[in-house]
């Protein structure tokens, strides 16, 4: 199979690279590109642990070509801590004790920081509609659901 | 006495500590199985059966290994010809076992769909994934069984030929005679016929292994999803490649959840360390998530015919059990500990019940392999005795919880003989039962129940009472059982010569916390902080012996040996400090990491300057040698027992059979709690799982011996909105024989939350008579229980 040559923005970073037309977006980031944050939990867009952001989309990164994407600005969680400081929300899943193996976490992170730019006040049952798409095994979801709704009440944690 | 009965003066232990283990994970930098790439690495894929059982006519390679980017093409015979042992033993032997050779790859028949066939190693992982298609292969089928009765009940023909009637084992618990005469003695004998269905473990990060052996040096390294590294050491060198043990070194790095399914060794593992052993390169496999469904171990799988004997007075007399567990097509490491020891010595639950007999036969299927996932054993049996706790008092027309209260073990009889083989180490049910049942208002829910009841709406109150066996194992015990390995953790406990202090142990975290909760329990015995405390986990060369993490044993058994190691370092620094103050030891007292002499505050010696000096080695004690660091192996005398009580509300929609679950409280008493935060973690993912298994999950095979429920949206792991908020609270009654009181929490809740949910739905469909469903009880099982459809 012939490899075509795209441009990926990721994280702010442009890069050229060389990928077969069935090379998946998720692979082309963790093999090709070394951005192995986002995890691949089913290869099938039921899990969500791929979840990254595409030009400002909480998309599923197992579902994408790579070869579609060509110029496109991704974001994944390894952009999300700025300075090396953790990002409000990552900050608050540390403080809620929202991930335990970590796995899902790159995804969850995605799928709610794209959520948080917009939602205004929402209910425990929104923020449980939000992070629909992405699965946990570990949590039961409850200190997760914390985690969001403390970043939308008191941004970063104050406790500390 | 334990010193952890004295919470007051900790400063780490038992505080809610952030864990110290987040930022990688959180920022994307954690390396799993799967980030370990190499170089010149090839890629595993793995050609499985298609059938649950046929006989292997032919495999043909030829075209497979024509194709681009294919190097090699493997099949069973060729790991036959290789020599290496090439079996996958059991690790627990029950008297009368079946033990067939388990083998890498299968050779002669397949036994189950997703039996692996042939190994293609490609340039990637996609040509080597093309290249399974074109591997032919020509079959025999046959006829096949996946339900464990009908395995033993018809005569299709048996999974192995070793075991004609596909029994592995047929087990017995008690004496059957005094058993049955309390129940000729008792009032009532009330009996339930009771199906736990297998679940998938499902754990997010599918397993994974890379493999690099080292032709120069015979070495082999391997990465792999592991809950215990050195068991797999142990069972890759004796089991399946004869590689000697101290030339493996297995890393677990990052585990992205486990719950059992990490624990056994698999097949596929020793068939990615065995190429990369044929072609000198490493190599890399992982499971797809369907492979996941099909070949990670399940669990449950029980058919049970349960009976209890009571009194008018509401005692009970007795517990009568018979079981039909399915084993799978293949005996996987525990397989046979779990629905034979694990599950009937739990059969008493929280209560003083005199007589007690269980027999379990276990069967082989042509299934996927079946062993512990969280709750292992445990949450069968305790589903079993609460189960029947429930069809007791409505036999009696007695209120459930009142009734559970009568027969509950009292404080003062701990510890506590069971009429199930087992002494539970001490326990204060009435406690957590209050807690939980006042927490969630229980008086007056009935009274609403009452109510809504009279405007045709069904409100259901569930409660359940558990207890665990946790803490595997005393060595001693389980091998007078069956058990082919030990039950001890070790540990290395060493203060390093700037200060800082390097806790080596021989568990393995698949998201526990254990870097931060072992970090708690050393920087609290050593007087240090807990940054200065670095908690290595998970590679073979590193830590010199270990178990690993399974059956809720990390805290106890784990955090005992870390603790002991650090009570050895603690006091050959006393030694240290007493001589270069020039008193006597015992003069010397020791407060927040300070040395001093005792009358003379001022004569003092932080531990940290201790460590500094140990190094030195210039004035030590005479005869003492150098170094400030401890080997510890920690034997539990005992298993630990935590317990608790769980209540669950739900209503049901009377029209569509719709299970609304309003609210779930958790009262969990798991010992010392060293993490708070961590424990509550622990008890809401274990609630989810338990949930998941009450409402949502199970595996079903078609008649075809096909799993269905092999993706994501067939098999109903809990999404978000699934789940409703968990309202926990803790009792703390320490286990007096654990050296630092702590039970285990790990599966706990996972084992009460399936009994809790479905006490709370039979109770709203009391009205309809309806004294039993089984899991996972749908919407459609409702609405037929409600006389839907009729
Ligand atoms: S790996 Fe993409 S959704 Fe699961
Ligand atoms: S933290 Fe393990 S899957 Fe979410």
């Amino acid at each position: 199979m012939s490899k075509q040559e795209i441009t990926l923005s990721v994280n702010g970073a442009t890069h050229e690279l060389h990928v077969e037309p069935r090379t998946l977006l998720v692979t082309a980031l963790r093999e090709e590109l070394g951005y192995t944050g986002a995890n691949v939990g089913c290869e099938t867009a039921r899990c969500g642990a791929c979840t990254v952001r595409v030009n400002g989309d909480a998309i599923k990164s197992c579902m994408q070509f790579a070869v579609q994407l060509d110029g496109a600005e991704i974001e994944t969680v390894e952009g999300l801590a700025e300075d090396g400081n953790l990002a409000p929300l990552q900050a608050q899943f540390q403080a809620h004790h929202g991930l335990q193996c970590g796995f899902c976490t790159p995804g969850m992170l995605m799928t709610a920081d794209t959520y948080l730019k917009d939602a205004e006040n929402p209910s425990r049952e929104e923020i449980r509609e939000a992070i629909e798409g992405n699965l946990c095994r570990c949590t039961g979801y409850h200190n997760i659901v914390d985690a969001i709704e403390a970043t939308l009440t008191e941004g970063a944690p104050t406790n500390e | 006495m334990s010193d952890a009965e004295d919470r007051s003066d900790k400063r780490v232990f038992g505080k809610a500590i952030k864990r110290n283990e987040d930022i990688p994970l959180l920022t994307g930098s954690a390396t799993y199985t799967d980030d370990v790439m190499l170089r010149e690495m090839v890629h595993l894929a793995i050609r499985r059966s298609d059938h649950a059982h046929a006989t292997i006519v032919d495999i043909d390679t030829s075209e497979a290994e024509a194709m681009d980017g294919v190097i090699a093409v493997y099949t069973g015979e060729d790991v036959v010809e290789s020599g290496v042992p090439n079996t996958i033993p059991t690790a627990w032997m029950l008297p009368g076992l079946v033990t067939p050779q388990y083998r890498m790859l299968a050779v002669d028949k397949v036994r189950h769909e997703g039996d692996g066939i042939a190994a293609v190693v490609a340039e990637t992982p996609e040509k080597a994934r093309d290249a399974l298609d074109a591997i032919e292969v020509t079959y025999e089928k046959l006829e096949h069984v996946t339900d464990p009765v009908d395995a033993v009940e018809s005569d299709v023909p048996p999974v192995h030929d070793e075991a004609a009637d596909n029994v592995a084992f047929d087990f017995e618990l008690g004496e059957k005679d005094v058993v049955d005469e309390a129940f000729e003695a008792a009032d009532h004998v009330v009996s339930v016929d009771l199906r736990q269905p297998r679940i998938i473990p499902n754990a997010m990060e599918p397993r994974a292994a890379v493999a690099d052996w080292d032709r120069g040096t015979e070495e082999l390294r391997i990465w792999m999803t592991s809950q215990n590294p050195h068991l797999h050491r142990m069972l890759l060198s004796a089991g399946t490649l004869g590689v000697p043990e101290n030339k493996i070194q297995v890393i677990a790095p990052e585990v992205g959840g486990g719950f059992g399914s990490k624990i056994y060794h698999y097949p596929d593992e020793a068939v990615t360390a065995w190429c990369s052993m044929q072609l000198g390169r490493p190599v890399k496999w992982k499971a797809s998530r369907m492979e996941a469904y099909v070949t990670d171990c399940h669990g449950r799988d029980h058919t049970t015919t349960a009976e209890i004997a009571v009194n008018d007075d509401g005692t009970v007399q007795g517990v009568r059990v018979e079981t039909y567990a399915g084993l799978g097509a293949q005996l996987s490491q525990f397989a046979t500990a779990t629905p034979s020891y694990l599950y009937s010595t739990i059969l008493s639950g929280e209560y003083a019940i005199p007589a007690i007999y269980c027999r379990v036969i276990g069967a082989f299927t042509n299934t996927t392999p079946v062993d512990a996932y969280r709750g292992a054993g445990r949450a069968e049996g305790i589903y079993v005795i609460e189960r029947l706790m429930d069809v007791a008092a409505r036999e009696l027309d007695m209120d459930p919880a009142e009734f559970r209260r009568r027969n509950l073990i009292p404080a003062d009889q701990f510890p506590y003989q069971t009429a199930a083989a087992v002494i539970y180490d001490s326990g204060e049910y009435e406690r957590a039962m209050d807690t939980a049942l006042e927490h969630i208002g229980y008086d007056d829910l009935r009274e609403r129940q009452k109510a809504l009841r009279e405007e045709g709406r069904y409100l259901g109150i569930g409660v359940g009472n558990f207890v665990e066996s946790a803490g595997l194992s005393p060595s001693g015990l389980a091998g007078d059982l069956g058990a082919q390995a030990g039950g001890w953790e070790s540990s290395i406990v060493r203060f390093d010569s700037t200060g800082t202090v390097t806790v080596l142990v021989g568990t393995a975290d698949q998201g526990q916390g254990h870097r931060t909760t072992f970090a708690q329990i050393a920087a609290e015995e050593l007087g240090v902080d807990i940054d200065a405390v670095n908690v290595v986990e998970g590679d073979t060369d590193q830590i010199p012996q270990g178990m690993g993490t399974y059956g809720s044993r990390s805290a106890s058994v784990g955090g005992g040996a870390i603790a002991r190691g650090a009570r050895d370092v603690r006091e050959k620094a006393r030694e240290i400090a007493a001589h270069q103050l020039e008193a006597s030891v015992e003069d010397i007292g020791f407060d927040d990491g300070e040395f001093h002499v005792v009358g003379a505050p001022d004569r003092s010696m932080h531990i940290q300057a201790v460590a500094a000096q140990a190094y030195l080695g210039h004035n030590l004690p005479e005869e003492m040698d150098p170094g400030l660091e401890s080997t510890n192996f920690y034997d539990p005398e005992n298993f630990t027992f935590p317990f608790g009580t769980h209540v669950a509300v739900v209503e049901i929609d009377p029209e569509t059979g719709a299970i609304d679950l309003e609210r779930y409280v958790a009262v969990d008493d798991c010992g010392e709690i060293i993490n708070p935060l961590i424990v509550e973690g622990q008890v809401h993912g274990g609630i989810a799982q338990g949930i998941g298994a009450a409402l949502y999950e199970g595996a079903v095979y078609d008649d075809d011996g096909h799993l269905t429920t092999r993706r994501m949206d067939e098999y109903a792991v809990p999404h978000a909105t699934y789940l409703p908020d968990f309202e926990t609270e803790n009792t703390v009654t320490p286990s007096p024989h654990n050296p630092i009181g702590v039970k285990g929490v790990g599966e706990s809740a996972t084992i009460a939350a399936a009994p809790t949910i479905v006490s709370a739905v039979v109770d709203a469909l009391e009205p309809f008579g309806v004294t039993h469903l089984d899991m996972p009880i749908t919407p459609e099982r409702v609405w037929r229980a409600m006389g839907g459809g009729d």
